[in-house]
């Protein structure tokens, strides 16, 4: 009976192991920058074409960046979340990235577009979809290329950063954001940021 | 990107292949030094999309946007250290395919050979103890006696019973 006790121990082990890997995904891979200062940039705003933000403009608010695009099937999951959200006024304003509307479609050729064209373009297809599905968003940035997305670690829209008073990144959230996420991580969180100096 | 590979091949069909391709293939003939260091390079990061591809085969948006970017690093004159640490400072540890060995990773550089100096430890303590559990046989007198006899070459060796 005793000599069973090892290879069922081992086996035990293994299957924790199994376990705790099967219920891990691996498309989660944790962000180096978290802590670190939200890379800065200066993009052009989808609402007022003349006008750019940038993350500076932020500064002493704790705040949302939220990545998004119109061709984003989880985005469409998360958004009647963040708008119900900013419907309530939770004091924490979201500010929206628009990561690579055009490009990112997988059928527009931008090769053939001109700048000013594929411009157009995001305006038209990012004004639409928040036109249809709501707007939570205090303003959006237009990242065309990508480019910012890359400074932000972006891999899978639609991600989401927790900035703080400082502009340091304090979390992020890799995919839809979810009620719970939102009510145990998230919330809890920029409330603690808040009352940071 | 199906729809992108239907779309290819339906140009091909009409004959438009090679207007689709002129664009693409530009930077690789543009400088093949570049192009040849950015493959070495992006051989050893994994693409983030599709997790077990490199950097250098995976066809997935993110990839092809993060060649571009090694691409004009290399043109800016970036060593290979740095363009990977431009890499790991966005995407984290995780885009090495040869993690840094570090507190974190110790557990995973040094995890096996733990287990193998386990193993080896246990194995021996086994064969210590069987060793001790078999007890070298006795010869009784009789038996001995026989054994001699029957090396000495005695075609009728004294039988145990005989002498009982």
């Amino acid at each position: 009976m005793k000599r069973f006790l090892i290879p069922l121990g081992l086996f035990l082990v293994l299957v924790v192991f199994l376990a705790i890997g099967l219920n891990r995904d691996p498309h989660e891979v944790p962000s180096p920058l978290v802590g670190k200062p939200a890379p800065d940039f200066k993009l052009a705003q989808l609402a007022e074409p003349g006008k750019t933000f940038s993350p500076a403009d932020m500064r002493g608010q704790v705040w949302l960046l939220n990545v998004w695009a119109s061709w984003c099937v989880s985005c469409r999951a998360e958004h009647p979340l963040l708008v119900a959200f900013a419907r309530q006024g939770g004091g924490l304003p979201i500010v929206g990235l628009n990561y690579k509307e055009v490009r990112g479609d997988g059928e527009t050729d931008v090769k053939k577009l001109g700048a000013d064209e594929e411009s157009t373009l995001t305006r038209q297809r990012a004004s639409a979809w928040l036109s249809q599905h709501g707007n939570p968003y205090v303003l959006s940035a237009l990242d065309m290329d990508g480019r910012v997305g890359i400074d932000y670690g972006v891999y899978g829209v639609p991600e989401t950063y927790l900035i703080d008073k400082k502009g340091v990144i304090r979390y992020k959230q890799i995919g839809p954001i979810t009620p719970e996420a939102l009510e145990q991580k998230i919330l809890p969180l920029a409330k603690q940021l808040a009352g940071e100096s | 990107m199906k729809q992108r590979l239907a779309t290819l091949a339906t140009a091909m069909l009409i004959g438009l292949a090679p207007v689709a391709h002129a664009g693409e293939a530009a930077p690789l003939a543009a400088d093949p030094a570049v192009e040849a260091r950015m493959i070495s390079i992006s051989e050893e990061l994994r693409c983030l999309v599709c997790q077990n591809e490199s950097l250098a085969a995976s066809h997935a948006e993110l990839a092809e946007d993060l060649r571009r970017e090694v691409r004009s690093l290399i043109r800016e004159g970036k060593s290979d250290a740095e363009i990977r640490d431009y890499l790991v400072s966005r995407y984290g540890d995780f885009v090495l395919y040869r993690p840094p060995v570090k507190p974190t990773t110790w557990l995973l550089w040094f995890g096996p050979f733990v287990i193998l100096a386990g193993a080896i430890i246990g194995l021996i303590a086994y064969l210590r103890r069987r060793a001790g559990l078999i007890t070298p046989p006795t010869l009784s007198a009789a038996d001995r006696a026989a054994a001699e006899a029957l090396l000495a070459g005695d075609p009728k060796p004294t039988q145990p019973k005989d002498q009982a």
